[in-house]
């Protein structure tokens, strides 16, 4: 008996050992990516990296102002088009969507291609738009992103709005008013705080993402605001630069990716940090 | 703004003028919304659609070999996706086996044992690994752990385990490490879905089990895991369609080798990580058909799995509700 219990307690013990040590290894992952980070990307964000453009191979010095800007560009434009479109997809889902068959598919489908890969994304826009087009432009690569960003946006609006209660709803057509105006200016109103922070996620989702502009958005090396011609972007430009043998690329690319890193997790915290005080409230 | 003058016969019809307004107005806005959720519909039929349509000279030029031979030469135009599938299949397979019992044990420190105001800081912190781009992990892998692997795990695993999957040489990268950096990222994924299963277990099946005497672990063990086994396994599956996809981390450190062997330590190439590094410069005749086939395995293979992950998370779920 004695034996048996010691067993059971060793068992115990140890299982929690290794829990712990698998919390470690996490953390370690996630402290030493950032670690890295920090040491090899922040002393690369001097005055240059936010005023030149991408040096030319075998050139000194440089900076990622044109990836900065075509960045901004190309995740601006898709949050302008993908906010829209997964609020409204988000309403039909909880408002309208209760027994209907395509509410139902479309909720599986928008599952799925949360995370679908974005690669394959990429493919589709090529067929569908640099193929026909016949060049690589910024818009594509929006295009790409958007429908990245559109499932986010309709997964946590359709969640925030099917956490508004019924009474408030209720409420608002004993006043008389029209369903539109009861989804939009009661129900979306009472979970904008939730709904931000659905956007805000996206943002942080597709601001990383390379794959889909590998073949989209392409690269370039110069400055340029026209988004019908391959566009420079951060994620690419790392890319490119941290596969090639220049020191001076890679320091770059190690400045871009903690650039990236920051922002991306900034969004991260600020929208949880944003939600949790919605809920409690 | 009330006319008081008027009959009641007039003000209900006012109010049915209205009512019929409100309808239209309704109806028009149900169609809206209804259309924007349509184009999530559409967009899933279209990918399938396009790269069908892409891939198919490379299907017919080399019909159903297409999808086993080893073979993957744009120099001589001759295309199989063996290559790509070996890969893809063994470093997802890699990333499960590292990844899940550490995101197991992450899900159950996080409701067992772990102190309740230590609870959001930690799960939070799992969760931002999630939140990390991918291409951040493969600059990372590349520079900092592949030299690492090469350094002090491969030599050990080639001389205690060697032939024939770790015979090595250890160069660093292939598709080992990519197995290994991609299990890292799978891990905030399938310990989320972990964690949010196990708090559905009802108070009062652990406390009994703990009343009688279990031990934490004998209560995870026969409660726990038996009461969420769907809803683990759909986590499971969330992370291996999450492995399969994934371009940027494995293609900065498996290789890029078009060459089969089933030595883990050699170079190869994933499905996503060939598309990654080709297709930008590629061959329209023949190589570029041959990449979309790709593209269309991939999206399948993904499709298959992430629906069962939904379809078990989902079943996980229900069980949740009823309690």
């Amino acid at each position: 008996m004695d034996a048996r219990y010691k067993r059971r307690k060793l068992t115990n013990s140890l299982s929690t050992l290794l829990s712990g040590v698998a919390v470690g290894i996490g953390l370690l992952g996630l402290i030493w990516i950032l670690a890295t980070l920090f040491i090899k990307g922040v002393p690369a964000m001097n005055w240059a990296f936010f005023t030149e453009s991408t040096p030319a191979p075998g050139s000194e010095g440089g900076g990622m102002i044109n990836a900065i800007v075509g960045s901004l560009l190309i995740v601006g434009l898709t949050t302008l088009v993908s906010t829209p479109i997964g609020i409204l997809a988000g309403i039909y889902l909880a408002e309208f969507g209760d027994r209907s068959k395509i509410a139902a598919v479309t909720r599986f489908v928008t599952d799925i291609m949360l995370s679908a890969p974005s690669i394959v994304i990429g493919l589709f826009v090529y067929a569908l738009f640099v193929a026909t087009t016949k060049h690589f432009s910024g818009w594509s690569g929006s295009i790409a992103l958007s429908l990245i960003a559109v499932p986010v946006v309709v997964r946590t609006t359709e969640n925030m709005l099917k956490l508004v209660p019924g009474s408030l709803r209720e409420a608002a057509f004993a006043l008389g008013m029209p369903r539109w105006r009861v989804s939009l200016d009661v129900c979306l109103r009472a979970v904008q705080g939730g709904v931000i922070t659905g956007i805000l996620l996206a943002v942080a989702r597709i601001t990383g993402e390379t794959a889909p502009l590998l073949f989209t958005a392409l690269n370039n090396q110069f400055f340029s605001w026209n988004m019908d011609q391959p566009m420079a972007n951060l994620p690419v430009t790392i890319f490119n630069f941290a596969m090639s043998p220049y020191e001076n690329w890679q320091e770059l690319a190690w400045g871009a990716s903690a650039l990236i890193a920051m922002l991306v997790l900034l969004l991260n915290i600020v929208a949880r940090v944003a939600f949790r005080e919605k809920s409690h409230s | 703004m009330i006319d008081t003058n008027e009959t009641v016969a007039q003000a209900m019809e006012r109010q049915a003028a209205k009512s019929a307004k409100f309808l239209r107005q309704d109806r028009l806005f149900a169609g809206v919304t209804l259309s924007f959720a349509s184009l999530v519909l559409l967009t899933l039929f279209g990918i399938l659609v396009s790269l069908v349509v892409q891939a198919w000279p490379a299907f017919q030029e080399f019909g159903f070999g297409f999808f086993y031979s080893t073979t993957w030469s744009p120099t001589d135009g001759n295309f199989g996706a063996g290559i790509g599938i070996w890969g893809t299949l063994v470093t997802s397979l890699i990333a499960l086996l590292v990844g899940v019992p550490i995101s197991f044990g992450i899900a159950m420190f996080l409701t067992e044992s772990c102190p309740v105001w230590l609870r959001r800081p930690l799960g939070t912190a799992i969760e931002l690994l999630a939140g990390v781009p991918s291409i951040i992990y493969g600059f990372w892998g590349l520079f900092i752990f592949a030299p690492l692997v090469q350094d002090y795990i491969q030599p050990w695993m080639i001389r205690w385990i060697g032939e024939p999957f770790f015979g090595g040489p250890p160069l660093g990268l292939g598709i080992f490490t990519a197995g290994l950096v991609l299990a890292l990222m799978v891990i905030p994924f399938i310990a989320s879905v972990m964690r949010d299963v196990f708090e559905t277990v009802p108070a009062v099946l652990k406390e009994s089990a703990y009343g009688i005497g279990c031990t934490r672990w004998e209560v995870v063990k026969n409660i726990v895991l038996p009461y969420t086994r769907v809803g683990v396994i759909g986590g499971i599956m969330l992370g291996l369609g999450r492995a399969l996809g994934e371009t940027m981390a494995v293609t900065f450190v498996i290789g890029n080798a078009n060459r089969f062997s089933l030595d883990l330590f050699d170079p190869g190439n994933s499905i996503a990580s060939t598309l990654a590094n080709e297709f930008a410069e590629a061959d329209p005749t023949m190589h570029i058909p041959a990449l979309f086939g790709l593209g269309l395995i991939l999206f399948i293979i993904t499709f298959v799995v992430l629906s069962i992950s939904e379809w078990l998370i989902k079943q996980g779920e229900k069980k949740a509700g009823v309690k």
